[in-house]
């Protein structure tokens, strides 16, 4: 195959992927966008199998297939609630596939046409170990934001002392590695970037909180287009180049986009160690305010009586797997002619859109589930709010609380509505460490208990 | 030679940005409710960096660097398949309101 040819077959795959993201702009067309991309994914591979250079079909061919077979394997199991940690997952291996591909090609620089081995170009080793570099620390920053969000290691952030100033200086350090790996290009010193790299992506996330994560895993997410881009360079690739850079600008506006959600910069939750025991102030005077408590039986009471329900579910809403008997609930409600609808915070949940799936896989059409824009001026209008799983997310202190730590994030109104329901566990703060005001407001009730059962019991108490 | 490769990377540069600037603008089009799923997808295709490690498998003969390639191309293809049926699944729950939905009310 003649190099325009592949430089054709490339260019129709990398349009591919663009489409298979415009496609996503509206949930009619984005089952085509994502078939768009599976096609764009077949042309990229069969094309680079038709190089003169591409012998070992059998080999690639059982690498492909074992590969395959894991990756269907996993995302044909996996719960839907478990989504924020199988995408971190997902993006420590493109990191580490960056790795493997940079090692690669300095130890064979003749297969891919930058040089020989001992003297690869300059422009090659410099965006060879920068592909390395993103792509260490994707992998080792992805595992620990797996571990995070999977549980196995806690979700409080870690900070000690000089923690930013160490990073730095890990970071000057990993400069001044590759500008000595340029210069000698010694294998010890292409590992030690590498090692170093993995170092450093462990420290960048540890400082940061359980419900931090849906910027990490955006930024993760932004990192693995990077590395991937970085190795496009390397190659000379610009299929790569086009793919990288369009999953680098993804992942970083998804990072902006959720950070705007809690109002901060994404340096301020880089920096991390956001919700940790520090914040006491605003918990100070609560014991001798009243908290009114309900049941199932009151809130069915309350919701049948009403016209309209705005429902706001959070993370403790995925945390219990709650959502189908949300469903079922809000499937009551509306056969009695109440209209029932799902508001979203930007921020709900450990991944951007996490909520949105949750329901959908609980069969809630779309159009029933709005965003905060579009909803939040229908709050004063509406009679019942359904808090379930949520609590920083509906704290009025954002709005008139300066000291809050939370103040200035956009919230959902759901104080304004004529009563509110708030399922909850506990009394307990939410993960900002901030005392909720709205629990003690004459219109609000608690109904405290695991979110699953309470909506269960509501909707026996609803038939009944 | 050198002037040769020089030009290489300004090409490679001036597709980057581009390239950046068409994500921007497409990646704003999404709509918020499909943000796992945008997720899903980049991260399936993110993994098209599996034709570089193809490149580095395809010599005869086995080498350093066919290992690492072959490594790279188990690691890619997790990706790939894993991503676009993960995103496929989650997309495949997106529904409107249809008369099936209504009927079961």
């Amino acid at each position: 195959m003649s190099s325009n040819m592949v430089a054709i077959l490339y260019l129709i795959s990398a349009l591919l992927f663009i489409f298979a993201l415009r496609g996503l702009s509206h949930p009619e067309s984005s089952r085509m966008g994502n078939i768009f991309g599976i096609i764009g994914m077949i042309i990229a591979v069969f094309t680079t199998l038709m190089f003169k250079s591409v012998l070992s079909y059998y080999e690639i061919g059982a690498a492909i297939l074992i590969g395959g077979a894991i990756g269907s394997f996993i995302a044909l199991r996996i719960e839907m609630t478990a989504l924020p940690q199988l995408v971190a997952a997902f993006h420590s291996l493109v990191g580490l596939a960056a790795v493997f591909v940079a090692a690669a090609a300095f130890y064979d620089p003749v297969a891919f046409s930058i040089g020989k081995v001992g003297s690869i170009k300059t422009a090659s080793l410099v965006e060879m170990s920068i592909g390395t570099f993103i792509g260490a620390i994707t992998f080792s920053g992805s595992v620990l934001a797996f571990g995070k969000l999977q549980g196995t290691i806690s979700g409080k952030p870690i900070v000690f002392k000089f923690q930013h100033l160490i990073n730095a200086l890990i970071f000057l350090l990993i400069i001044f590695l590759i500008i000595l790996f340029v210069i000698n290009q010694s294998p010890t010193i292409f590992w030690t970037i590498v090692i170093v790299s993995i170092l450093l992506g462990f420290l960048v996330v540890i400082p940061i909180g359980g419900a931090d994560m849906p910027v990490v895993v955006s930024m993760l997410n932004s990192y693995s287009g990077w590395a991937a881009c970085g190795i496009g360079f390397t190659l000379s690739n610009n299929l790569l180049i086009i793919t990288g850079a369009l999953v680098g600008a993804s992942g970083a506006i998804l990072s902006y986009i959720m950070s705007k959600g809690m109002n901060r910069s994404i340096i301020n939750v880089v920096l991390g160690g956001f919700g940790g025991e520090q914040d006491t102030s605003a918990s100070k005077d609560n014991s001798d305010k009243i908290v009114k408590q309900g049941n199932a039986e009151d809130a069915a009471y309350i919701m049948k009586n009403a016209d309209s329900v705005i429902i706001v579910p959070g993370y403790g809403m995925a945390v219990a797997q709650a959502q189908h008997a949300l469903r079922e609930m809000g499937d009551i409600l509306k056969k009695e002619g109440i209209e029932v609808r799902y508001a979203i915070h930007p921020v709900a949940g450990r991944m951007p859109g996490h909520m949105n799936v949750l329901l959908a896989e609980a069969n809630v059409p779309y159009e029933e589930v709005l965003e905060l824009d579009e909803i939040n001026h229908d709050f004063p209008m509406t009679e019942v709010s359904f808090v379930i799983g949520a609590n920083d997310v509906t704290n009025p202190a954002a709005k008139t609380d300066e000291a809050s730590p939370i103040f200035g994030m956009p919230i959902l109104d759901v104080e304004k509505s004529q009563s509110v329901l708030f399922v909850k566990r506990s009394m307990a703060t939410g993960y900002s460490g901030v005392d909720n005001e709205l629990f003690y407001r004459d219109n609000t009730t608690m109904l405290f208990g695991d979110a699953k059962k309470m909506c269960e019991d509501i909707v026996k108490s609803l038939s009944a | 030679m050198e002037a040769h490769s020089s030009e290489v990377f300004v090409i490679g540069l001036t597709v980057f940005f581009l390239a950046c600037i068409i994500g921007y603008y497409v990646v704003w089009s999404v709509t918020p409710a499909l943000h796992s799923p945008l997720m899903g997808v980049t991260n399936a295709i993110s993994s098209v960096i599996i034709v570089g490690a193809i490149l580095a498998a395809g010599p005869q003969g086995f080498d350093t660097s066919k290992i690492f390639g072959l490594i790279g191309v188990v690691l890619a293809s997790v990706n790939i398949f894993g991503g676009f049926l993960v995103t496929y699944r989650m997309l495949s729950m997106f529904k409107k309101k249809t008369k099936k939905t209504k009927e079961k009310e």
